[in-house]
């Protein structure tokens, strides 16, 4: 089979093709060929976009059966509902031995297969190939300019292996009810604190009440209270999923996004910058706080790869 | 004495009963097909493919007439094999008897009714774990009364084997499952009636080629459902404390490969619920010797029932009192297993109960599962005929026209449908549409026993897919845990490590690890070999995409499409693979996605050629045991179609 051109895939999502996606994260996904990578997101980059892509970035975590798939399923349905088109990528564990894994048992999504406006794509986590927080963070940004929903789910609780996070507009951590151990990483400070903490399986009633109200404590206790706690159910009756829809809506509303964005494109430069070529490259650009100042003197609209490149050629 | 049956229509089966009533059967054993076990008609898109494949298509009181016509409802014993849509398939038996003018109160026969064992390991569920337990409930509730000779519910260890089940496991999952139930009927009926209760639940047990052993697992069962009776339930009469248990002896140990051994097999398992009267069968059903090859005819059929003749009226095997009475090995061998499943029953209500311990048991079979296809792969466990003595002379059991099984006439689906939109048309639609309000009020108040509106529903001629779709409605859909994921890794050997390396291999050269879909396309639940292939792609180091059973093909396609997988693997155990594996391949073609399909099931070597020439790349049957080897032919064929050379 010929391979897509990677800047043909690139153009035909920064004009919303939605159907160029599978193939454009295939090209993504392979670390053998960054050349086809870096020709791809240079046609979605802010500067050729005139801008930041509307798509609303959401990462959505949480502790392995916390219900992340059910909640992911309701809402997925609930924003189609909206007429709003949506790409979910699942990050799961794989395993240290063999460095395979399964994907999607846990992130069975399930949605019309007739309809083009839903994509689900998993990833591994680790395995040898590497490169995971860098390649979820392009594909991301491959898939921000033909949806309107960019979902990033991954599995852990506080600091993620993958640091996904910091590429998204909204972080959602997802618990269920009774989860010491949410509770106890929020007030020793070991987690950080997300836009939004989500109870699931409201249907258990009194447990679920009472983990909310827990969690609304414990975030006072920190100094973040204006952080939303919402309980959800997914099982029929769903509820809440509404309340979430809206409330990952207003997160986005209240927040100023473009200097959200630009942060985590400097933040993501200077991560994979480090992970590549080390400490080491670090130093020799006078440090951590002359390699921010560089990227802070960037253009806003730089992409990473742009970024990427300037620190590269600080050196 | 009877054997499964039923296939395509309502009349076509309904002549088979009467043949084998005639024969000197002595009642019935209804087969349905798996549209209607899962609750869709036969115009359902999922459907398609699967219309009268594994037994009868029953849509409505209609079909359930001509399924019974003539045949004596208050003299017959008819055991139906039917679990999610159990109480409407029973609403539809009693509707026909009502209108047959056939008293309720003489009605006989079981339902299975056993949903754990679904959610476990056949997969022919319809509704949630909960939603589907309170049916159950009420069935039982109902039945106990109004319908007093019915047995509501035959507790089915069987299908906990096939999964890979130990007989540990067998006998701890089973009666943990007829816990639940129970627990859950208690608060539903009278003190006085309770006991009844407990002695109305039946088991359906499952009998292996360790003969022995088997025996004394069945021992070892009477002697906990008794233990459990009195301390748990407080009955304390004998009779009620029976463990009454009927039997189909094993399927999975029958082999492809010299499958006329497999009648030997099928006479030494037999003889296991048989030979000890202290704990013997109550009802025995025996599965034709050519399963693993595709549908038995009825010659083969026969064959089966002469085996139970047999043992019953030329052996010796009924003259005897018990005849381990007082053996030191067997009560030995006995109290192991009674003590094994002991504790494994505590850890089942440490997680909750059966319930909630779905997912665990689930990974547990997963692994059992995996452990036994290792030993036999290893030559650990020999299977004669299959990993030793493997040479054998052509088998004139298989020769003639027909390749030695029956086929479903594939005209028989469209008749179904074109069927059912009649009936439907022809029905008082305002009675139809007000019986299925009525039912989702009475499915969204717990306290509303399902069973009433159940058969009012029924009467007023409503279908199969409208009775599931209202429960739908309330209940809401379900998947099913795969047990796939905490599978733990695989003891590493030299064959495991080497294919690691290999798919490391070709996946560098890929640029991305292998990435395999495997699915499950049509209503088939029966899962264990989809499991097994996940498991151990994982384990040679592929990114495997599971998602369980019941995929359309449409959905199949969209998936390997999203998620830009390198192959797609393809499991059918249902005989539906002439109709659906084709469709996928018309799917993933429209799709774009230019990816090699392999197929696994139970394909007979006509239909192996006719899928290769639609264009599947290759075809595994029951005779290729060696998954290890499987993969690395999965492998080469990544590494063929992506212009890869992987060395070795």
């Amino acid at each position: 089979m010929p391979s897509p051109d990677p800047a043909e895939l690139g153009r035909r999502l920064r004009e919303g093709d939605r159907s160029a996606a599978p193939a454009a994260l295939n090209v993504i996904e392979n670390r053998a060929d960054r050349d086809a990578t870096r020709a791809l997101l240079a046609e979605v980059s802010p500067a050729m976009l005139g801008g930041e892509p509307a798509a609303h970035l959401i990462g959505i975590t949480g502790p392995p059966g916390a219900g992340k798939s059910s909640l992911l399923s309701a809402l997925v349905s609930e924003w189609r509902g909206r007429g709003r088109t949506v790409a979910v990528l699942a990050v799961d564990p794989s395993s240290k031995r063999s460095g395979g894994s399964l994907l999607g048992d846990r992130a069975r999504i399930d949605h019309d297969p007739r309809d083009d406006g839903v994509l689900i794509r998993s990833t591994a986590a680790g395995g040898r190939l590497g490169g995971l927080a860098a390649a979820t963070r392009e594909a991301a940004e491959a898939l921000a300019p033909a949806f309107d929903a960019v979902v990033i789910e991954t599995v852990g609780v506080g600091q993620s292996e993958t640091d996904v996070e910091d590429v998204c507009d909204t972080v959602a951590v997802v618990v269920q009810p009774a989860s010491g151990d949410v509770l106890q990483f929020l007030k020793a400070g070991i987690m950080e604190v997300p836009d939004l903490l989500v109870v699931t399986k409201a249907d258990l009633g009194d447990v679920a009440t009472r983990s909310r109200r827990d969690l609304g404590q414990a975030l006072k206790a920190v100094g973040s209270t204006g952080v939303p706690v919402l309980a959800v159910s997914s099982v029929p009756p769903p509820s809440g999923i509404e309340e979430l829809a809206d409330a990952l809506e207003e997160h986005r509303g209240r927040s100023d996004l473009s200097a959200r964005r630009v942060r985590a494109r400097r933040g993501a430069a200077l991560r994979e910058f480090t992970a590549e070529h080390g400490e080491r490259a670090l130093r020799e650009l006078g440090g951590r706080r002359a390699a921010e100042r560089l990227l802070a003197g960037q253009d806003e609209r730089a992409s990473v790869t742009d970024l990427l490149g300037a620190l590269e050629a600080g050196r | 004495m009877r054997t499964y049956a039923g296939h395509s229509t309502a009349k076509e089966s309904n002549e088979l009963y009467r043949t084998n009533l005639a024969k000197g059967q002595t009642g019935l054993s209804v087969a349905f097909d798996l549209p209607t076990q899962t609750g869709y008609d036969p115009d359902d898109e999922l459907s398609r493919g699967e219309v009268g494949k594994v037994g009868v298509s029953i849509a409505h009181k209609g079909d359930m007439h001509t399924l019974l016509d003539g045949i004596p409802l208050d003299e017959m014993n008819t055991s139906m094999t039917i679990n999610a849509t159990a109480a409407w398939l029973l609403a539809l038996y009693m509707t026909v008897a009502e209108e047959n003018g056939v008293d309720r109160h003489s009605l006989q026969g079981t339902t299975q009714n056993d949903i754990i064992k679904e959610f476990l390991s056949r997969g022919t569920y319809a509704f949630p774990p909960e939603p589907s337990m309170r049916l159950i409930a009420d069935m039982i509730a109902y039945t106990v009364d109004e319908v007093p000779r019915w047995n509501p519910i035959n507790i089915c260890s069987y299908h906990l084997q096939e999964a890979g089940a130990t007989p540990v496991q067998e006998i701890a999952y089973s009666l943990s499952a007829a816990q639940a139930v129970l627990d859950r009927v208690r608060p539903r009926v009278s003190e006085e009636t309770f006991p009844r209760v407990f002695g109305r639940m039946s088991f359906f047990v499952n009998a292996g080629i360790r003969f022995v052993e088997e025996h004394a697992k069945l021992r070892a069962m009477g002697r906990l459902w008794e233990e459990l009776g009195r301390q748990r339930y407080g009955v304390d009469d004998e009779r009620m404390l029976r463990f009454r248990y009927g039997v189909q002896v094993n399927s999975l140990g029958l082999t492809e490969s010299q499958p006329e051994n497999n009648i030997i097999r099928i006479v030494l398992e037999a003889l296991a619920v048989t030979m000890g009267r202290e704990a013997r069968a109550r009802a025995l059903q025996l599965p034709a010797w050519n399963e693993a090859l595709g549908l038995p005819r009825p010659w083969d059929q026969q064959w089966s029932l002469r085996i139970q003749q047999i043992l019953a009226y030329e052996t010796d095997l009924l003259e005897y009192p018990d005849i381990f009475e007082g053996s030191k090995v067997m009560d030995g061998l006995v109290d192991e297993l009674v003590h094994g499943a002991r504790e494994e029953m505590q850890v089942v209500a440490e997680q909750g109960g059966a319930v909630a311990a779905v997912p665990y048991m689930k990974t547990q079979l997963v692994e059992s599962n995996r452990e036994r296809m290792r030993r036999i792969e290893a030559g650990e466990q020999k299977v004669v005929g299959q990993n030793v003595y493997t040479e054998a002379e052509p088998s004139p059991l298989q020769e003639g026209e027909d390749g030695g099984i029956l086929r479903v006439d594939a005209a028989i689906e469209q008749s179904a449908i074109d069927a059912v939109q009649e009936w439907r048309a022809g029905r008082d639609e305002a009675a139809a549409g007000a019986a299925l309000d009525a039912l989702r009020e009475a499915a969204a108040d717990p306290d509303h026993n399902i069973m009433e509106p159940t058969l009012a529903a029924a009467r007023a001629g409503v279908t199969t897919g409208e009775w599931a779709a209202a429960l739908r409605d309330v209940f809401g859909e379900y998947r099913a845990p795969t047990g796939v994921g905490d599978a733990a890794a695989a003891a590493s050997d030299d064959a495991l490590r080497a294919l690691r390396d290999r798919v490391d291999e070709v996946s560098e050269a890929l640029g991305r690890r292998i990435k395999i879909l495997v699915g499950k396309p049509g209503l088939d639940g029966h899962s264990n070999g989809a499991e097994q292939i996940a498991v151990r792609a994982r384990d040679a180091g592929m990114d495997v995409v599971y998602e369980g059973i019941r995929l359309t093909p449409a959905r199949i396609a969209r998936t390997a499409v999203d998620e830009g997988v390198h192959v797609v693997g393809l499991s059918i155990l249902s005989g539906s693979h002439a109709e659906l594996i084709p469709t996928v391949l018309a799917e993933l073609r429209e799709a774009g996605a230019d990816v090699p399909v392999v197929v696994g099931g139970i394909i007979p070597p006509a239909d192996e050629v006719a899928l290769l020439d639609a264009g599947v790349a290759r075809v595994y049957t029951p005779k290729d045991f060696e998954v290890t080897r499987i993969m690395g032919d999965i492998v080469s064929l990544v590494a063929e179609r992506n212009g890869v050379v992987a060395v070795s």
